[in-house]
């Protein structure tokens, strides 16, 4: 029983306690000061993850199961990005103390880690970024169906701000003048339309929602109504 | 003929000493005239009178209210204000510190019966929540550029008040919409029928673990790639449970690869308390769930990878997203895995909708739980968001109505109406 | 008369052209990848470019840094990561360059974890580069990444000395001129934020410009996918924003114009650079879409029967 009362209780109370205490001057910044706690909290459960990484790995290593390989890539980097952090392998002395091995910055790129950040870490985290390109072109061909009046409605605002956010819309309709009676029939205008009025309009509502939902999430959470996410007994 | 001679020097000399008097007379004219409009150039506009200085209500202790009289408003062009410096504030200038400080320059008009508001204020250095005691003068500055005397005010404390005002508003709408979700649910625990609409995505979760089970291949759940700090990730990890309860109940395989380490730490707990509700305590397999890494990329290159490798029959993508939703929906496509999705990031909605085969839109997704658990009380709860999304509604369509008769009508009543409004909403 | 023969052989060649159509609804996805790695490669390879001509909002971002008095204060909010480089980084570029064109004095900080680099990378390759009179700790300062996200913004707007007592590097804030005597946000007139998502601009314009409205202008440069949460700012609590890889290419395009670059050009061309690729991306996509449907259409059609 303790194990679900105890910390339903703490949620409870916090939760309260953090609510009313943002509307009173002398209680607003006890929410930083529970973030800083989570931080510090967070920083430390880094530990248990990381030591659940190598579990995980190495037990999939050692007994030889399929995707090995890619089990021991992750382990001999975590090791190598890990020493050279910790040891501050190969960085540039700081100039204000030459003599100090630890005094100099692991991040600059001279040093093994920054170089590993400049030229292996930060491609690599550019490259998944850009399989969006691919993603999209895809979903787009498959998904993008006017099948109905509304999606007919979204593939015409669809085009109409993919030709806008390009050198095309103003080649298009560039030649109509600003201040002209014509003038809402030009790609930027019309993009400026749908982002500044439609789009915002759309994303509000959803927005509205979102933050009822979060309330509502929020009070079954401190009332106690919704268990589902604490352990049994 | 001297008679006459005399006769006309006399008439002479007289008409010299009328011309004289008439001279020192126009002189006399001329130069009142001009000391006049001298004297008037050089004269001080006068002093503003009855300067009050109170504590400004309802605030965190730095800012103070001040109202004065003019005595002739239509020569004065704006109030200089100024405050006594503080003990701190002269021994860090010493010597040679003023012992007065500029604040601001009000115009005209302002607080005359009103007052003008004087806002951050140091704190005094042995109450943080409190100012020391200040004084406060103000002057006119005429339209000539003539100053008047400064007229002191009484001493004042600026104190830290238990309530900020200005949060009032957001604190009425929190009673009330904190106060339609208690209603609905006492409502529903009073017996009240509770009628929520079919939600697709959450009526094929049953559907989709089953597909699994059937297939042989495992289930995947992803709840985001935010911390226990983010309500999505909260509502993920509860939908969690209840997803984990029915892969136990049905004896699939559940995978969770998870981006943060509470969170991993959370989910065990979750489905092991998911495998113990559906009596099949012995099925529940930690090691199903592991933690991969913090980094955003990182952490989907794996998932992505597990994906095409062991092609799961079913994906659950429940939680904060970014730019990753693209990659996995894609890549459970890819694999002809059936994918709901859930997630409050109105930027990766659309995604979702394009690549899943369901997806739960915001306030849907943080009322997955409460509907798939099937209790009053938190159906009750969604009945509750329902109604304070009808206050909100009322709230926009009153807001609406005076912005558009204000826009007509700048200097009436609705104009009046909806800026107050907007700062008693706005805070 | 038509003869039986002739019209099976009518029937024959709408039906196959029909069955190619709807057949490309099913076309393997390697093809789609295929034809964006062309459409993205082909023109980074010609190195196509087209004119750009600014819009509202860029012109507007522009302008906001133009309007602040020369050699003011202004903080930089790197909330970004290498991901968002991409486009991202044009934008900072750019808006460094023109703040050091103006002699700004200006202060680096980044919420996100990699946001630090990002900004490290950006002092080395354009402000040192072109303004290599700029000073540390006198013309600029790199105060680096704080934990926190939003807490982090809310304790600068009363205690920036609290929050940064030190620089990334561990100097002291207080022996710096340029930071000296700034006791809170109102000491800049300018913050900036190049946000990839949370943190970013949005908690910049809440948290910042929410508390002290007047005190200082705030321009946002954000990625496409996430500029739909900051147009509600736009231009009352926001006086600028660029939005995704055009905005950056169009206000690039206002600061080489105005503060024309005597080297190394081609790094305040990025933006614009990009912009050749993405047209024929973008036309590729509509392409696509079109195909998609004409497949639909053209399978339907023979789901229905003939007509």
């Amino acid at each position: 029983m303790l194990r679900r009362t105890i910390p339903m209780l703490i949620l409870s109370a916090s939760g309260i306690l953090l609510v009313v205490a943002y509307f009173s001057p002398f209680t607003t910044s006890w929410s930083e000061t529970v973030l800083d706690w989570f931080n510090v909290l967070a920083a430390v459960a880094f530990v248990l993850g990381a030591g659940n990484l190598l579990a995980v790995n190495l037990e999939l290593v050692s007994a030889r199961r399929a995707g090995w390989a890619y089990a021991l890539i992750t382990l001999l980097s975590f090791a190598a990005m890990f020493v050279f952090g910790l040891f501050k392998i190969g960085v540039v002395p700081n100039p204000d103390h030459p003599n100090v091995y630890f005094a100099g910055d692991y991040e600059s790129s001279q040093s093994a880690f920054g170089w590993v950040y400049e030229y292996i870490f930060s491609p690599l985290t550019s490259t998944m970024f850009a399989l969006l390109a691919f993603y999209v072109a895809s979903a787009a061909f498959r998904a993008f169906r006017a099948k109905n009046i509304e999606a007919i409605l979204l593939l015409s605002t669809a085009f109409i701000v993919l030709i806008a956010q390009t050198a095309g819309g103003m080649f298009l309709t560039g030649w109509i003048p600003e201040d002209s009676m014509f003038a809402f029939l030009r790609f930027d205008w019309m993009k400026v339309g749908i982002t500044e009025y439609i789009q915002t309009a759309g994303m509000r509502a959803i927005t509205i929602g979102i933050a009822l939902g979060i309330a509502a999430t929020s009070l079954r959470l401190i009332l106690g109504l919704d268990k589902s996410y604490l352990s049994k007994n | 003929m001297i008679k006459t001679r005399l006769r006309l020097v006399r008439r002479a000399e007289e008409t010299l000493m009328m011309n004289a008097l008439a001279l020192r007379w126009a002189f006399r004219t001329m130069a009142a005239a001009m000391l006049s409009a001298n004297a008037g150039a050089l004269a001080m506009p006068p002093a503003p009178t009855n300067v009050v200085a109170t504590d400004r209500p309802g605030d965190g202790g730095g800012a103070v209210m001040l109202q004065w009289t003019a005595p002739a408003p239509s020569e004065v062009k704006e109030a200089r204000i100024e405050r006594s410096a503080t003990a701190a504030e002269l021994k860090a200038s010493a010597p040679n510190g003023a012992a007065w400080i500029s604040v601001a320059s009000a115009p005209t008009l302002a607080g005359e019966g009103l007052g003008f508001e004087i806002t951050d204020l140091p704190p005094s250095a042995a109450d943080k929540s409190s100012t020391d005691q200040l004084v406060f003068r103000v002057a006119f500055l005429a339209t000539d550029g003539e100053m008047s005397a400064f007229t002191d005010s009484n001493t004042v404390v600026g104190v830290a008040n238990i309530f900020l005002a200005k949060k009032l508003g957001l604190a009425v709408s929190l009673v009330l919409v904190c106060g339609s979700v208690i209603l609905w649910i006492l409502l529903a625990r009073a017996g009240r029928s509770v009628k929520i609409r079919r939600i697709a995505a959450l009526d094929a979760v049953d559907e989709a673990i089953g597909r699994a089970t059937e297939m042989g291949r495992p289930v995947l759940f992803v709840p985001g790639i935010q911390d226990m700090t983010d309500i999505q990730t909260v509502a993920g990890v509860t939908i969690l449970g209840r997803v984990a309860k029915t892969a136990a109940e049905y004896d699939a395989t559940l995978e969770v690869p998870t981006c943060r380490s509470i969170v991993m730490s959370a989910c065990r707990d979750t489905v092991q308390a998911a495998h113990f509700g559906a009596g099949r305590p012995e099925t529940y397999r930690e090691a199903n769930i592991n933690y991969i890494t913090d980094e955003q990329f990182g952490y989907v290159a794996y998932v992505a990878g597990r994906m095409v490798r062991e092609k799961p029959a079913a994906c659950f993508y429940m939680g904060a997203f970014y730019a990753e939703s693209l990659v996995l929906a894609e890549n459970g496509n890819a694999v002809g895995a059936i994918q709901i999705a859930g997630t409050a990031e109105p930027s990766q909605l659309p995604f979702f909708v394009a690549a899943c085969d369901y997806t739960l839109i915001g306030e849907e997704f943080l009322a997955a739980s409460a509907y798939l658990s099937g209790e009053r009380d938190q159906l009750g709860s969604i009945k509750g968001q329902d109604l304070g999304k009808l206050i909100a509604v009322m709230a926009i369509l009153v807001g609406c109505v005076l912005a558009t008769i204000a826009a007509f009508a700048p200097e009436g009543a609705s104009a009046r109406a909806s800026a107050a409004f907007q700062n008693f909403l706005g805070g | 008369m038509t003869t039986t023969s002739q019209t099976n052989m009518n029937k024959q060649s709408p039906g196959r052209l029909r069955e190619f159509l709807a057949g490309i609804g099913n076309v393997d996805r390697r093809w789609i990848f295929l034809s964006m790695a062309l459409a993205v490669g082909v023109p980074i390879l010609l190195k196509l470019r087209f004119p750009e001509v600014p819009g509202p909002m860029a012109k507007a971002t522009f302008d906001a840094v133009e309007s602040i008095p020369e050699g003011s204060r202004v903080l930089l909010s790197f909330d970004y990561d290498p991901a968002s480089a991409g486009e991202l980084q044009p934008m900072a570029s750019a808006l460094v360059y023109h703040c050091a064109s103006r002699h700004h004095r200006i202060v680096f900080m980044a919420l996100w974890p990699l946001g630090k680099q990002m900004a490290d990378k950006t002092i080395k390759d354009v402000l040192l580069e072109f303004h290599p009179e700029y000073k540390y700790g006198v013309d600029y300062v790199q105060l680096g990444y704080k934990a926190g996200n939003e807490g982090v913004i809310k304790l600068m707007t009363t205690n920036i000395p609290g929050q940064y007592p030190t620089d990334a590097d561990g100097a002291a804030l207080s022996k710096m001129p340029i930071v000296a005597d700034a006791a809170d946000l109102r000491a800049f007139k300018f913050i900036g934020s190049l946000s990839a998502g949370y943190p970013g601009a949005k908690e910049w314009v809440q948290y910042a410009k929410g508390n002290t409205p007047d005190a200082f202008k705030v321009v946002g440069g954000s990625t496409g996918v996430q500029v739909s949460q900051l147009l509600p700012y736009y231009p009352k609590q926001m006086e600028g924003l660029l939005v995704a890889i055009k905005g950056a290419a169009e206000y690039e395009m206002l600061v080489t114009s105005k503060y024309p670059a005597a080297q190394h050009a081609d790094r305040l061309e990025e933006g614009r650079r990009r912009m050749g690729p993405q047209l024929v991306a973008h036309l590729l996509m509509i392409g696509l879409i079109v195909l998609g449907n004409v497949a639909m259409i053209a399978g339907r059609g023979m789901k229905g029967g003939a007509r």
